[in-house]
């Protein structure tokens, strides 16, 4: 049994989908939590298109029938787990009738839905940004963790909480410690002895111990003046963050951006110098992906003109400032440094790297790596069964702004289109954004199948085709942000969770409008 | 049905229950060739190259499709087998405008292989003179009818591997095809352009127009390496000649795709030689970029995070790693911020 929640898979993860899907033919139970009817939907035992932001009411009710219908594992709960008074006290509070009024989804299906997830085990929990980008991001992830400790699910194979990673290394980079508040391997920069390790194996006297930026306060820093120098390395900043009018007024503030990419991008025209990168096919290296599998990266040709190797261009800025670093090769900076820093990772070395490659945590030679987490008990001891509330969206639709716009990608693009759009044949087969609404909300306004729109937030305003579908419910607008002219973040709302400042790009207030005179030409 | 034992060309070998012909018998290191056969996916026997002697049996089987039985006798190497699949691959290279020549799957051709080891030229039968016009009004995938011998590898793959369900038999007879939803070409039906049905196909009938007389099978090489797209970690076959991605395949039972490859991953490898990649290091001056040296770009950084440093504190400085490149150049920056400029300000899109 899979239960699927905020994620497009056949779009965004089209590999992993496949394997859904196969056993879909294979006889498992699929669920599809998602307000757009996806085209993973269309294979599932029962789609369930819940209101866009209404993640947590809806399983909060359906942890309420659980606990009181008495379907949640008991034993498992129990011996495993932690914190289940205080979860069950909190679900009370959200009987299938109050869930259904904040989520759409009726109090008769949220028990059914309920009954079905408890009567097959194990069952696999997957999702995506639908559950992370939200102002209560954090809150959803740990509605999805409770439901699976609930059900007695988590620590088995095709059992768990499986959140796909959108971007090829972003676990990678997540475990190398670019993050604000951890060294490589999640060692916190608060922790003294993670320091003082640290300090010794990189020759310096005094690391910093206090958590530093996250990239929203790196932004905003840039208006504020706490931060004079930008170095942003392979991010099209300009483009994928909320509200691109306010951002690009943050990048403008800067005394000084160094920029590190493969081409021009809409970031870089902010910067004071670019550094050519070597892409992808012109590394050694690894990537890490989303169930923490090492992989090789290996060399097919070499950079064009003069462009160089990111971690080379670190070393030498590094040198001019006095550090010499002795790695001369991604293999040197792996075998020496990370698995010698990384304890979970202890056991990677370039050697055990071939054929496919191993997933952390490995910490010695020996270890053949783990594909399953929590196996038997959770890592961190029990796990704590947390209890959340729901929260609207930051902006909700009102008078003025009467649909609320969802964002993420297509299956033809990726991102700003750096890459994919350089790539032959892509743009031919997706040339260009356009804006999904449902065929009421079409009706409404008399809007036809590709006509073009004006798409209004309180941030901005993009004019693109509408795309008329039945996968869209009403009341939503749908759009991506592969495109620069009718990119979805010009009127995305820069609001965001404030544990992980992850920004709410699932759902901001929009209005919809035919070109005409009346409309509102100003971008 | 029981597991067991069974006779494999006089020899009693074991078997699992419900392991076919053609399982047991690569088990135990007994050559069968197979054309239509794509593992993960229902046999249908279609091609009929697998062809073996089962005692007791009226006529020969396919030993992809038949299970194996307790006791049974299974002869694989009889003058009768190869006479049988001989003139089976006559019948499908007579099919067909197989001229190897111009294909540009030779080297890659699994008939061209069979055609080869059984000595046959397809002159035997006459050859149909009207084949379905070739395909290739969509960017990625050329699909020639005439090399097609309807093996249905690729609606194998499409249905059972893949799940995209955008091909399927069409047509009946002499008349036969591999059609989408109402026979519309690839780029007006349900398929997403994933490829797998290029990446299986024994023939040159679905080729990938990009490649298109880059190189010859044997020109390239093949460098295993991981997907630069989403996070699913796709291993993949890159097919190098002179210095130059011309093809990118799935590198077929590896963990985690298993031979699959999403529209992105196949086809989104050639940014990398695009006109557009920037070359040498650049310097904004009086609001202009103009080229400059390394060592040139490089002491104006290290001056300017000096600078900031002395006057504004190693705060003042944030950094933005990049989630698509790989682990190691993450590892360096963030001890570039650490240890020698002395601050945490660093992040990546993890959050965004």
């Amino acid at each position: 049994m899979i239960l699927v929640i905020g994620s497009n898979m056949t779009e965004a993860h089209p590999v992993a989908a496949s394997f859904v899907k196969q056993a879909v033919l294979r006889g498992a139970q699929l669920y599809v939590v998602d307000p757009r009817r996806t085209a993973l939907a269309d294979m599932a035992t029962l789609h369930i298109p819940i209101r866009v932001g209404s993640d947590v009411a809806f399983l909060n009710g359906l942890m309420h029938v659980l606990i009181s219908e008495n379907l949640y594992d008991r034993e498992y709960v129990e011996s495993r787990c932690t914190g289940f008074e205080k979860l069950k006290a909190k679900v009370q509070e959200y009987p299938p009738e109050r869930a259904s009024e904040i989520c759409g989804i009726s109090a008769d299906m949220i028990r059914d839905v309920a009954r079905r997830l408890a009567s097959v085990k194990p069952g696999m929990l997957a999702y995506t940004l639908g559950i992370t980008e939200h102002i209560c991001g954090v809150s959803n992830v740990l509605s999805c963790a409770n439901l699976q400790m609930l059900l007695g699910n988590v620590g088995f194979e095709c059992g768990g909480v499986n959140p796909l990673r959108g971007q090829n290394n972003v676990q990678g980079a997540c475990d190398m410690g670019a993050l604000p508040n951890v060294f490589p391997g999640y060692q916190r920069v608060d922790n003294a002895d993670a320091r003082t390790k640290f300090e010794k194996a990189w020759g310096v006297k005094k690391l910093p111990d206090k958590p530093g930026l996250m990239i929203p306060q790196m932004i905003e820093g840039l208006t504020n003046g706490t931060v004079k120098l930008f170095y942003i390395f392979g991010e099209n900043l300009a483009n994928t963050e909320p509200d691109i009018r306010h951002v690009e007024h943050c990048l403008e503030s800067a005394e000084f951006v160094v920029c590190h990419d493969i081409f021009q991008t809409e970031t870089t025209r902010f910067a004071h110098v670019i550094f050519p990168a070597a892409a992808w096919s012109e590394n050694d290296g690894t990537f890490t992906s989303s169930e923490r599998r090492i992989s090789r990266v290996r060399t097919a040709s070499l950079p064009p003109g003069e462009a160089k190797p990111n971690w080379w261009i670190f070393k030498e800025i590094a040198k001019r400032m006095g550090h010499e670093w002795s790695a001369k090769s991604a293999r040197e900076i792996w075998d020496n440094e990370i698995s010698q820093l990384a304890p979970s990772m202890a056991g990677v070395k370039y050697a055990r790297l071939r054929g496919d490659g191993l997933q952390w945590p490995a910490p010695n030679e020996e270890h053949p790596g783990t594909a399953t987490l929590h196996r038997d008990r959770f890592t961190s001891g029990l796990g704590a069964l947390t209890p959340v509330d729901w929260i609207p969206p930051a902006e909700v639709p009102d008078e003025d702004y009467p649909l609320v716009l969802s964002t993420g990608r297509r299956l033809y693009h990726y991102h700003t289109r750096t890459q994919t759009g350089r790539s032959a044949g892509l743009n031919d087969l997706l040339g260009e954004e356009t804006a999904d609404i449902s065929p009421s909300d079409a009706k409404a306004l008399s809007i036809g199948h590709g006509e073009m729109i004006g798409v209004k937030s309180r941030r901005g305003q993009v004019f693109v085709k509408a795309n008329i579908t039945d996968r869209i419910p009403q009341g939503v607008v749908w759009m991506a942000f592969h495109f620069r002219e009718a990119c979805a973040n010009w009127l995305t709302n820069p609001a965001f969770d404030p544990i992980t400042l992850t920004a709410e790009y699932k759902a901001c207030a929009v209005r919809i409008e035919k070109v005409g005179e009346k409309t509102d030409q100003r971008i | 049905m029981s597991s067991g034992t069974f006779l494999l060309d006089g020899k009693t070998v074991s078997f699992r229950p419900g392991e076919s012909i053609l399982d047991a018998a690569r088990k135990n290191a007994t050559d069968i060739p197979t054309l239509c056969f794509l593992r993960g996916t229902t046999p249908t026997g279609a091609c009929r190259i697998c062809l073996v002697e089962v005692k007791g049996m009226r006529t020969l089987s396919a030993a992809c499709s038949t299970p194996v039985s307790p006791g049974m006798e299974v002869l694989t190497d009889t003058p009768r087998v190869h006479a049988a699949r001989k003139l089976n691959v006559e019948l499908l290279l007579s099919s067909g405008r197989h001229d190897c020549l111009l294909c540009e799957s030779s080297g890659n051709c699994k008939l061209q292989e069979l055609a080869y080891r059984y000595q046959i030229d397809g002159s035997l039968f006459k050859k149909p003179d009207q084949f379905y016009p070739t395909e290739d009004a969509n960017p990625l995938i050329v699909r020639d009818y005439s090399r097609c011998i309807l093996c249905g590898r690729c609606v194998q793959a499409c249905n059972e591997l893949v799940v995209n369900r955008a091909i399927s038999h069409g047509y009946r007879g002499a008349k036969s095809k591999i059609v989408t939803g109402g026979d519309a070409p690839y780029h007006q039906s349900e398929c997403v352009f994933c490829g797998q049905c290029v990446e299986v196909c024994p023939t040159g009938a679905l080729t990938e127009k990009k490649a298109k007389g880059t190189a010859r099978a044997w020109e390239t090489k093949k460098i295993r390496t991981t997907c630069p797209y989403c996070g699913v970690g796709c291993q993949m076959w890159l097919h190098v000649k002179d210095d130059r991605i011309v093809k990118v395949t799935a590198a077929e039972g590896a963990a985690p795709n298993r031979g699959r490859l999403c529209v992105k991953g196949r086809f989104g490898y050639d940014f990398i030689y695009s006109e557009e990649r920037l070359k040498t290091p650049m310097i904004r001056e009086n609001g202009q970029l103009r080229e400059a040296s390394w060592d040139e770009a490089l002491d104006l950084v290290a001056a300017k995070l000096k600078e900031t440093i002395e006057r504004h504190g190693p705060d003042a400085i944030a950094g933005v790693s990049s989630a698509r490149s790989i682990n190691e150049d993450s590892y360096q920056m963030q001890k570039l911020f650490r240890s020698v400029i002395g601050t945490n300000n660093i992040d990546h899109c993890a959050r965004t």
